[in-house]
């Protein structure tokens, strides 16, 4: 089954709304609560990425059968250098995104710890995609 | 802690659900208080309840994603109509209070409701 989500880079009111579908979604089908808030996180955190930073893009997620495979795709800026990004802390957010309650450099690090496997791929100018597997057991 | 017992002890208003018995007879076990969206993705565990000075529809998306289920405004400030219908649609509970985060916190802190200690 896989949902496909179109993410607006200027409606920053309607960020999370994806992550808010498909969670009710996996809800609905039975998945494990803990696999359920795993995929919350780490999804929602991706999203907001896309917003905040992508200016905007598309989301698929997939439920197969032993793993959720969600991914982003932006044509934004680009990251200039990945590991740093993946820093805890490392943040390029301008003072407008702290005051929506974002930019703490912390939604990368914070995916990597609720997903089994990230990938990120990313070219400056060009865009960034960010593939997230959460294995379902 | 009940929610009827939280909105006494912080004088709050309940802003959805006011006056139901379902919403009043919450149980909040553990709280936490936070401006910072990011910080609650990233540190929050298990706390029921979120005490925040932010006021958009993040707040209510962060909730829902934490599965926090009530989330009490500070300062006195009033969420818009908009972030208190995604609040309804989503069944997160509001609840608004006068007083500052750190002393709301202080309040219920000294009373029981304890947050998450350090790993
Ligand atoms: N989709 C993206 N496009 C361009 N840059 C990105 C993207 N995602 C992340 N970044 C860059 O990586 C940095 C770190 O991202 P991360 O999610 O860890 O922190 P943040 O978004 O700045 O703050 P937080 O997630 O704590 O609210 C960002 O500040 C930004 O510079
Ligand atoms: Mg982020």
């Amino acid at each position: 089954m896989i949902k496909h989500y179109e993410i607006s880079g200027t409606d920053f009111a309607a960020a999370g709304e994806a992550s808010s579908d498909f969670k009710t979604m996996l809800k609905k089908i039975g998945v494990p609560p803990d696999v359920i808030r795993k995929v919350s996180i780490a999804m929602y955190e991706a999203e907001i990425n896309t917003v905040i930073h992508g200016q905007g893009g598309f989301c698929d997620a997939e439920i197969g059968p032993d793993s959720i495979v969600i991914t982003f795709t932006d044509h934004g800026p680009g990251i200039e250098d990945i590991e740093r990004a993946m820093c805890a802390g490392y943040s390029t957010a301008s003072d407008e995104i702290r005051d929506l309650g974002f930019g703490a450099g912390m939604g990368l690090p914070n995916i990597k710890k609720y997903t089994d496997d990230m990938k990120i791929e990313s070219e400056l100018g060009k865009g960034t995609t960010v593939v997230l597997t959460i294995k379902l057991f | 802690m009940l929610l009827k017992d939280i909105c006494q002890i912080l004088d709050a208003k309940v802003i959805t659900g006011e006056g139901s018995e379902a919403v009043e007879s919450i149980d909040i076990h553990m709280a936490c208080g936070c401006d910072l969206m990011s910080d609650v993705l990233a540190f929050v565990k298990d706390q029921a309840m979120l005490l925040t000075g932010l006021m958009n529809q993040q707040v209510i998306r962060t909730a829902e994603m934490m599965d926090i289920i009530a989330v009490c405004f500070v300062r006195g400030k009033l969420p818009a109509d908009e972030v208190v219908e995604l609040a309804k649609e989503r069944g997160i509970t509001l609840i608004a209070t006068k007083h500052p985060l750190y002393s709301a916190c202080g309040m219920l802190y000294d009373k029981g409701l304890r947050g998450r200690e350090h790993d």
